[in-house]
């Protein structure tokens, strides 16, 4: 039977978890100066010192087992389920609280780890991600290497106990603050394309790799470029088997897509407020009734996100995966997301020339058509594997 | 939490769709058409049009939303959406949600008045087809199958109540349509009287229209998806410059936007009805947001649908047309898409 309420151990989770997010949010900004409420100023997680800000609030994500929640409890999570997960998500962005500067590890990368990583590197590597203390980026894009990911040129070559790395990844997400990459090497210097790749697990610290912050769209150093020089990394940096990459870092891309990267609680509380901003701007004239449209349209779109995800849910909780309709997932959410901002920033009207809230998530919006694989790509997706039409 | 649907429902759908599938394929649709173009009331119905209704009896699909008591199967809108779903994607050329949804449920729980031979038996039976014109305002013009169907639901202009009335009693006069099946005709009168009054609690009165609007986003959900199976077929057929036109991108773009306003349609639909059959206090709400999204959902896979096939596409010759005009019609009454987003706002306080 379809039954669209939650169960009493939900509806607690969902007090347990608006109770906890209401309190410590409070905690850390007034810990930090921060304000409160709709009034809080908290410097973007992708800049030097709000990055600093944002690790404390991970940490305190952590210490209460909300980082990872879904996770084991023996890695740091507790266990919870994805019906959790979506509550929980929900709560966290109706509370306001900061995007998580853990995102790429916890989300794209840990995925990858349960399924291909050994015992050795799962209790290495995953209990020192949940508590904020690797924080990884994704490496994958090169200067040559984007929509096109085969196309990597960036070298894995074999010496003893390990690997060499020499080449340049771009574009990376946070790569300045970060700690770890994970990222695809062509190891079999005679291959091509998808055959011949390494997923390897590489710190930044070492020595022969360089990382060079610059500013994204949005002025925030949140992109950088990291150089590999003979960089060493051991054996066991390897996920997965050797030569085998494409597959690992496929399985990231399903969950990225799919379901993990962007939660419906985003843009349902994007859509709160956006409805909260036009009740507070003057209504008068055709304009109005436009903006009133298009305000209403939103809410929809973030509603039907939610009701799709209710259903891959049910999906995967009876046995289900997340297959190439990930891709109309993520053309959805990255275009309502724009649809929402671009509402918001036209009710601004002249405010919207002002760097504050509105405008600088709008230029964020404008990021997600482009990352997690182009919705050009995603639609290419959908159309050859979804719907059949011929490849090329 | 639960959002799927039972096996028991999935099964019902699939026996639908393997009889529509059968029974009513484009050329009984397009035999619903007049072939003089004067307006199809003039004409006998066919046998094979006559037929699908028939079957539809028979298989106990027109009494779905009948109490078993009055002998109908005694099911909830969530049982009979996904059949609403298979009606529109055959395009059945009948009055399938005015009757099925919102005429057999409504006469069930308020009585059917007496007279004119409009029984709840007769529609169970499948020998009384209602048209109705419950969309709040409306003016009674271009009313979908009022011109073939034994009663028309209308409000009284003065007191909001329901009345069923017969083609005599509606003034019906049959005019020409875009969709060629769907026999319309306008109300030049409405003479509402006791005698023909089906209900004037307002509780019903407003369900009845959530009803029609749901079972008209369900026809818009499976007529999209029927034009895009349809163009999905065509595009991997058809060979320009060596090669099948779906291959270039430019058509694979298009067709995946038409899958993904359909695919993120359909669970509102779906809420829709979860909300009509356990009385939320959101259902209308839920319903007109279903509408508004199958509604602008159905008439842009139509858009893609039409582009992708090219010149072919733009013909009476080849079926898309039926589809593609069922939609538009589908998607212009029981509320537009504007009108239904009105309500959400309003729903929502603003």
């Amino acid at each position: 039977m379809t039954n669209l309420t939650w169960s009493a151990g939900e509806e607690r989770f969902r007090a347990e978890a608006r109770g906890w997010l209401e309190e410590h949010l409070a905690t850390w900004r007034r810990r930090h100066g921060l304000g409160t409420g709709a009034d809080a100023q908290v410097p973007s997680g992708d800049t030097r010192e709000g990055f600093a800000l944002h690790l404390e609030w991970e940490r305190m994500l952590f210490e209460a087992r909300w980082a990872a929640l879904s996770w084991p409890e023996a890695y740091g999570g507790r266990a919870g389920s994805l019906w959790e997960w979506l509550i929980f998500e929900e709560e966290y962005y109706r509370a306001g609280a900061p995007p998580r500067v853990t995102q790429n590890g916890i989300f794209l990368l840990a995925p990858s780890v349960f399924e291909f990583g050994t015992p050795e590197q799962q209790q290495r590597i995953l209990p020192r991600m949940a508590a904020a203390e690797d924080l990884w980026c994704q490496g994958w894009s090169e200067p040559n290497a984007g929509s096109d990911l085969a196309a990597l040129t960036s070298r894995a070559t074999k010496v003893d106990g390990g690997w060499l790395l020499n080449g340049q990844k771009t574009w990376t997400t946070r790569g300045a603050f970060c700690t770890h990459l994970f990222g695809l090497f062509r190891s079999d210097p005679g291959s091509e394309r998808h055959k011949g790749l390494t997923y390897l697990l590489v710190p930044l610290d070492g020595d022969g790799v360089t990382v060079r912050g610059f500013g994204r769209l949005d002025g925030d150093e949140g992109f950088a470029e990291v150089f590999f020089t003979d960089a060493f990394v051991p054996d066991d940096a390897v996920l997965g088997k050797v030569d085998q990459g494409w597959s690992v870092a496929m399985a990231t891309t399903g969950s990225e897509r799919g379901l993990t990267l962007r939660s419906p609680g985003r843009f349902l509380a994007t859509a709160d407020r956006l409805v909260d901003l036009y009740r507070r701007c003057a209504h008068d004239g055709p304009a109005s009734a436009a903006m009133r449209d298009r305000v209403i349209e939103g809410w929809m779109r973030a509603e039907a996100y939610q009701l799709f995800t209710l259903g891959t849910v049910t999906a995967l909780t009876e046995g289900g995966a997340v297959g190439a309709e990930s891709s109309i997932n993520k053309i959805w959410w990255s275009e309502l997301d724009v649809a929402l901002h671009e509402a918001a920033v036209d009710l601004l009207g002249s405010a919207a020339v002002v760097d504050a809230a509105w405008t600088k998530a709008q230029q964020f919006a404008l990021a997600g058509p482009i990352y997690a694989g182009t919705n050009e790509i995603q639609r290419n997706i959908a159309a050859e594997r979804v719907l059949g039409l011929p490849r090329r | 939490m639960r959002f799927a649907f039972t096996e028991d429902q999935l099964g019902f759908r699939d026996a639908v769709r393997s009889m529509l599938d059968k029974e009513c394929p484009a050329e009984v649709v397009r035999a619903a058409w007049p072939d003089d173009g004067t307006g199809a009331g003039a004409r006998a119905e066919p046998a094979a049009v006559a037929a699908v209704w028939a079957r539809l009896a028979d298989i106990g699909v027109l009494g779905v939303a009948v109490p078993e008591a009055a002998g109908g199967l005694g099911l909830a809108e969530l049982d009979w959406v996904l059949l609403a779903e298979e009606a529109g994607y055959a395009a059945v050329p009948h009055p399938f949600v005015e009757t099925v949804a919102v005429a057999a449920p409504l006469l069930a729980s308020a009585g059917a008045p007496t007279g004119g031979g409009r029984s709840l038996a007769g529609i169970v039976g499948g020998t009384v087809r209602i048209a109705a014109a419950l969309t709040p305002g409306h003016d009674g013009r271009a009313v979908p199958y009022a011109a073939r169907a034994d009663g028309v639901l209308v409000h009284a202009r003065s007191t909001g109540a329901v009345h069923l009335l017969g083609p005599d009693e509606a003034g019906v006069h049959s005019v020409r349509t875009v969709d060629g099946a769907i026999d319309a005709a306008d109300l030049t009168d409405r003479r509402c009287h006791d005698g023909n009054v089906v209900t004037a609690a307002p509780a019903l009165v407003d369900q009845a229209f959530d009803r029609g609007a749901l079972g008209a986003a369900a026809q818009l959900l499976g007529l999209a998806r029927h034009m895009l199976d349809l163009t999905v077929g065509y595009v991997v057929e058809r060979r320009q410059f060596g090669v099948p036109v779906g291959s270039f991108q430019a058509v694979k773009h298009h067709l995946a936007d038409a899958l993904v306003h359909l695919e993120l349609a359909r669970p509102a639909v779906h809420r829709a009805a979860y909300s009509a059959a356990v009385g939320s206090p959101n259902r209308a709400r839920d319903v007109s947001m279903a509408k508004a999204m199958a509604s602008d959902a159905a008439r842009l896979v139509g858009a893609k649908a039409l582009q992708c096939h090219g010149a072919i596409g733009y013909t009476v010759e080849y079926d898309l047309h039926l589809y593609l005009k069922r939609a538009w019609a589908l998607a212009a009454t029981w509320g537009t898409a504007a009108w239904h987003r009105d309500r959400v706002g309003r729903a929502m306080g603003i």
